[in-house]
């Protein structure tokens, strides 16, 4: 089997997908660890799976959802009291087009 | 017998019957814990919080009052809940965790956080922004992890028991490595709601206790449906305190696959003599097969990560946590914040699972991983069909020095070879201590069917007594 090699350009895909921004020297290491992982994961595409049901939860839940009334919620305050940045109104960003 | 020597089940005992103050026994460890915490690197660095004064008298129910040690990632309202993480420092939450809320209302006061990996991602307790965890048995060592501030805060001495989270071995390995009792319950048996999450199909949360007593009773406390947490299940039966003195016609199955290469001499000698001991007591060991359980590994580094990139994606520096100052745009804000605000292996994580879920790559690798966890799961159901737990060494070395594997994910990831098939399988399992290895203690894993738990438990307490492992001189 190929050693599975992560490229400089994967990683930063991937980071992109992540919203995680990587610094120069985390680029590298981050190549190798990654394939280094890959690499020993892949020792499950020798199994024969074919047949096999995916599993993707070890307990089954049915008929989990509650009955849909109306009761009190988190005050708006306190949801907002942990915020970087708030106003009265809700949580306050930069804008997504500077 | 002085305040230290009581487990926790005692020290409520000795509260209910009038002989013991519930305000002193919370002085005694709040002194001791806070004094851990101001020593800094002199200490073991247990603690991300510790209670300032003691909780107001007539704290009732079946704790009365014994003071608890919480794992930081429960969300516990108004007090600082970081998972360990440098992005939610300072974090305090307006709710607390259903499993620590239940063992609040059944009497348990808040002593304090515990110090962990973050976001619960490692196995040494090295990869805090609040520092390592040391080990109290040798300060040079690592306690496990991730609940490693959990597990050397019982270990040694400074919290009577502690409250921590399994994903792949998270409960049992640190417990193993610090010489002290750690249960990872059924999943679903406590509710996973204010668990600030890793990988949600596989967390639970459990007991690091002195002894299998003490994990019965917390487990007693916090099992139950829960309808903030969907997943939650109603426990088919009340958690009993064990008593079991024999394990007469019990059959213990060793699987070949988890108990060979890999496994350290000195653990292997001291699994052994558990076996034999166990034997004393009238149980019958079996060989099994669980033949997929050595990709189990394999499929945990595929789904864990994946389902990590997801739950992790909520730190994004707009509604709590810490947020990186002056970016010019959102996007620029949202990868900014979580590049300053993760460390190197919760990225590493976060990386390998958005990469695992990535198109192209999904088949390859999570629905491979899906279906080898089906695969693991049979093999259980399986073995189960021929013998009642399967007992393995919890983890495959004592514990390692300081920052002898940081350089290494893979060889990291090894200390979860023989915790993870069942937390793939969803099934409990128990560590106990079975004694010492080059001084450092050695952990005994006994695994049972889902809702076995008072068996399981009750096989752990006889056994456990039979090999009376002595954890005093690790208390600091």
């Amino acid at each position: 089997m190929r050693a599975t090699v992560i490229s400089r350009d994967e990683v930063l895909h991937v980071a992109r997908l992540a919203r995680l921004a990587l610094s120069d020297d985390e680029i590298e290491p981050m190549a190798r660890e990654l394939s280094a992982v890959l690499d020993h994961v892949a020792t499950i595409s020798s199994l024969d799976l074919d047949d096999v049901a995916p599993t993707s939860h070890v307990v089954e839940v049915t008929g989990g959802l509650r009955e849909d009334v109306a009761r009190p919620s988190l005050p708006r305050e306190v949801a907002l009291a942990q915020a970087p940045d708030a106003s009265d109104e809700g949580f306050l960003v930069p804008s997504p087009q500077a | 017998m002085g305040i230290l020597d009581l487990t926790a089940a005692e020290a409520a005992e000795e509260i209910g019957a009038g002989a013991l103050s519930a305000e002193e026994l919370f002085t005694v460890y709040r002194d001791r814990a806070a004094s851990d915490r101001d020593a800094g690197d002199e200490g073991l660095n247990c603690f991300t919080w510790v209670a300032p004064d003691a909780p107001a008298p007539a704290r009732t129910g079946l704790l009365c009052g014994v003071p608890l040690a919480v794992k930081d990632l429960f969300c516990t309202e108004g007090v600082p809940s970081q998972s360990g993480s440098k992005i939610l420092e300072g974090y305090l939450p307006p709710y607390t965790a259903t499993a620590v809320g239940r063992l609040f209302e059944d009497g348990a006061s808040l002593l304090a956080k515990t110090n962990q990996d973050e976001f619960a991602m490692g196995s040494s307790n090295e990869n805090s922004a609040y520092g390592p965890v040391r080990n109290p048995w040798d300060r040079s060592r690592v306690p496990g992890g991730s609940s490693g501030g959990s597990a050397a805060a019982v270990a040694a001495g400074l919290a009577p028991w502690a409250l921590g989270t399994d994903t792949g071995g998270s409960i049992r390995q640190p417990a193993a490595l610090c010489g002290i009792v750690g249960l990872k319950p059924t999943y679903g048996t406590v509710s996973r709601y204010g668990m600030i999450a890793f990988a949600s199909s596989l967390d639970q949360a459990g007991p690091l206790t002195r002894d299998v007593r003490d994990a019965a009773l917390m487990l007693r406390s916090m099992a139950g449906q829960d309808p903030c947490d969907a997943t939650s299940l109603r426990f088919p039966e009340e958690i009993m305190l064990p008593h079991a003195e024999r394990l007469d016609g019990l059959r213990l199955g060793v699987p070949e696959e988890l108990t060979g290469e890999g496994i350290e001499d000195g653990v292997l000698a001291s699994f052994r003599a558990a076996l034999a001991r166990a034997e004393g007591l009238g149980a019958q060991i079996s060989e099994v097969r669980l033949p997929h359980a050595p990709h189990a590994l394999s499929a945990y580094y595929v789904l864990a990560p994946a389902e990590a990139s997801s739950n992790l994606a909520r730190f994004d520096g707009v509604r709590y946590g810490m947020r990186a100052e002056d970016a010019p745009d959102l996007l620029d804000m949202y990868t900014r914040t979580r590049h300053d605000g993760f460390g190197p292996e919760v990225k590493r994580r976060i990386m390998l699972g958005t990469y695992a879920l990535s198109s192209g790559y999904y088949d390859a690798y999570y629905g491979r991983a899906q279906r080898v966890r089906t695969k693991i799961a049979e093999d259980f159901r399986s073995a189960f069909s021929d013998v009642d737990f399967i007992v393995t060494p919890t983890a495959p070395t004592v514990a390692f020095g300081l920052g002898e594997k940081t350089g290494d994910p893979l060889a990291m990831y090894l200390n979860d070879f023989c915790t993870v098939p069942m937390s793939l399988a969803g099934i409990p399992a128990i560590s106990i201590p079975s004694g010492l290895s080059q001084g450092l203690p050695v952990g005994l894993q006994l695994a049972g069917p889902a809702f076995s738990e008072n068996r399981l438990l009750d096989a752990a307490h006889a056994l456990e007594q039979a090999l009376g492992f002595d954890g005093s001189s690790a208390r600091v």
